[in-house]
């Protein structure tokens, strides 16, 4: 067991070693670090170009193959190089997943709280006005790109903000960012100043969530309601409510957990749209910026955090499983 | 031969379930029909189903249709009237530059439905033939391809893309619907390999394979056909996704790319504009919503038409 654990780890590893080079490969080779400084005016002599670059290990007359080796070489001391602001991409890395989360929190958890709720109840109430509501929400909701759903709440909190008197700097909801700036962070002031700013994409986050999480609880639950277990539990005289929880909904959150998993994950990965729009610089923004900024080592090190995250989130699903469902456990 | 093995079992459950007249009459007459009357006949009991598809025909007469119709083309600017709102002469207003928003909005509509149609069947084909030739033959070849699979799962496409993007630009859209069929495909190989695991051990592949027919052509002639039905439902699913994916991406300008438009370039380019100039971005919004959520009812209505517990289930 032991053996074939070590076999899958290593396995992993090389997964992820594969795809973060061959990220690095494509930013190296299709990404253009020069135009950030050919398109200055007045434009900088080439040497002092060419030397920024070389700070940057981003020159293009250097070959590929001594930039990826001098790459590797500092990230096995766990450095993923400078950014081409020259910041260390681990820095930049290290604060913006914090970013996300806290933009993340909030939404996912109350999203797929109120899913898997919804979900079942739309399955125990099937062809009821609350299921044909929550059908049509989820159907609607999800054929909604991420992008119009956050525009169209941006949207719609500038109107309430407008509609409610506030137009002066001090608003009802915000619209971009995380805190207004100058505000201390730790006060009142400052922590309701968050909240607000909060509300908006949470909400965008939430909505999505909702819709995700009915959907697939709704058909797992169905599923399990006809099962024998369920009615031999409410047989032995257990009352309809504390069957359908106990075993139930317990049993119809399995299929789940692989959702939650690769959610809890993902958390510092960032929502991208999400972010772009309501101004947060998180994860997901980094990982449009790097690529629109020409950002080679940026754009590695992005891949390779999220490489690892998605290979603990397949990890996390399979310890959840196996906490569910004793079969696993068994076999 | 290559009946799917549900539809026996179907017929007997719906029998033992449906006491009503009705319901035995029509079992007897479902029995008589072969699969494909019978999943069109599922398909269109369902009233959703057919208004999704009677929308997305709808749709694609127009996007198509209504070039030749009106006096404004998308490429066309009319200096007379620049971010003017709807009028008789410009249905959906103009923009800034005065072009004309219908136009653009069908011009965009017809570029994200062929990406849909044909990025859906790219990816589909290539999950079939990489998930059964690897379920197939197995050995090394199942080794290799599942390997690569991973590898494409664990690579995030919205990066790789938007890395690639700069290589398309100025080139033919087609390269952008290639990588966008490119990493889509991955769970359905998975999910048709392990179809594909079961299916060789039946009496037909082994018949077959015993009649010294070689191995790629059990695949396309036995295998992949009693998968049709997850395939079907799998291509319709991905148009919607795909057409999905490439608003993100063309939002961001990694997707399609000028002077080309589509949905998503032009709710990309206009999403500032949502407050000031509605007409700009909740034209191109409200189709693209109309047309994946009609696709996605027709995806669902064809779900439910093949399942075979689904008569059960309704009644």
């Amino acid at each position: 067991m032991a053996r074939f654990l070590l076999r899958r780890l290593l396995y992993l590893v090389v997964l992820v070693i594969i795809s973060t080079s061959v990220a690095y490969l494509l930013a190296a080779t299709q990404l253009n670090p020069r135009s950030r400084y050919e398109g200055r005016n007045p434009a900088p002599p080439p040497q002092v170009v060419d030397a920024a670059l070389d700070a940057l290990n981003m020159n293009d007359k250097t070959p590929l193959t001594t930039r990826f080796g001098r790459w590797v070489g500092q990230l096995l001391h766990g450095d993923l190089g400078q950014t081409i602001e020259n910041k260390p991409v681990n820095d930049e890395i290290g604060r913006r997943m914090w970013v996300s989360i806290r933009l993340l929190l909030i939404g996912s958890i109350l999203g797929s709280l109120l899913g898997v709720a919804a979900g079942a109840y739309g399955a125990v109430k099937q062809y009821r006005p609350a299921d044909h509501a929550l059908t049509i929400f989820s159907f609607v909701t999800l054929s909604i790109p991420t992008v119009v759903l956050a525009v169209l709440f941006k949207n719609a909190g500038i109107g309430l903000n407008n509609l409610l008197g506030f137009t002066g700097s001090t608003k009802l909801l915000y619209t971009t960012g995380e805190i207004t700036p100058g505000l201390d962070v730790w006060s009142w002031e400052g922590l309701t100043n968050r909240l607000a700013h909060l509300v908006l994409p949470s909400l965008v986050l939430t909505v999505v969530a909702v819709a995700f999480y009915g959907r697939y609880q709704r058909n797992a639950m169905l599923d399990v309601l006809g099962s024998d277990f369920l009615r031999t539990a409410q047989a032995k005289g257990l009352r309809r409510t504390r069957a359908l929880v106990k075993h139930g909904l317990r049993t119809a959150l399995i299929p789940m957990a692989t959702f939650f998993a690769y959610e809890f994950a993902l958390l510092f990965v960032g929502a991208t749209f999400t972010e772009k729009i309501f101004g947060w610089h998180g994860m997901g923004e980094y990982f449009v910026d790097s690529v629109t900024k020409s950002d080679v080592n940026s754009v590695a090190g992005v891949t390779l955090f999220v490489a690892v995250l998605v290979l603990i989130a397949g990890f996390l699903s399979d310890v959840a499983y196996a906490a569910l469902d004793p079969r696993v456990r068994v076999s | 031969m290559n009946q799917p093995a549900d539809q026996l079992p179907r017929a007997d459950t719906q029998r033992a379930a449906g006491p009503g007249d009705e319901r035995l009459a029509d079992t007897a007459s479902i029995e008589a029909a072969s699969r494909g009357r019978l999943v069109l006949r599922q398909f269109f009991r369902r009233r959703l189903a057919i208004g999704g598809l009677v929308t997305v025909l709808l749709l694609f007469a127009v996007a198509y249709a209504s070039p030749h119709l009106v006096t404004w083309q998308y490429n066309e600017l009319d200096t007379s009237s620049f971010l003017s709102p709807p009028t008789g002469d410009h249905w959906f207003g103009t923009t800034q530059n005065g072009f004309d928003m219908f136009a653009l909005t069908m011009r965009g509509m017809q570029k994200s439905l062929i990406i849909g149609l044909l990025g859906a069947l790219l990816s589909t084909a290539l999950a079939a033939v990489v998930g059964a030739f690897a379920g197939y033959f197995g050995g090394a070849l199942n080794a290799v391809l599942l390997t690569f699979i991973d590898l494409l799962l664990v690579l995030p496409s919205f990066l790789i893309i938007a890395i690639l993007s700069p290589t398309f630009r100025g080139r033919t859209w087609l390269i952008f619907v290639l990588l966008l069929a490119a990493f889509q495909w991955m769970i359905t190989a998975r999910i048709v390999r392990g179809m594909t695991l079961s299916l060789k051990e039946r009496e037909f592949v082994l018949a077959a394979r015993f009649m010294g027919v070689p191995g790629w052509r059990i695949i396309f002639r036995h295998i992949l056909p009693n998968m049709s039905s997850l395939l079907i439902i799998d291509a319709t699913v991905n148009v919607s996704s795909l057409i999905l994916a490439e608003v993100g991406l063309s939002f961001f300008g990694f997707g399609v790319q000028p002077p080309d438009v589509s949905l998503g370039t032009l709710i990309g380019d206009y999403a500032g504009a949502a407050l000031t100039y509605p007409w700009e971005f909740y034209f191109p919004a409200g189709f693209l919503v109309v047309l994946v959520l009609a696709i996605n009812l027709v995806g669902d209505g064809l779900r439910d038409a093949f399942d075979p517990n689904a008569g059960i289930r309704t009644s």
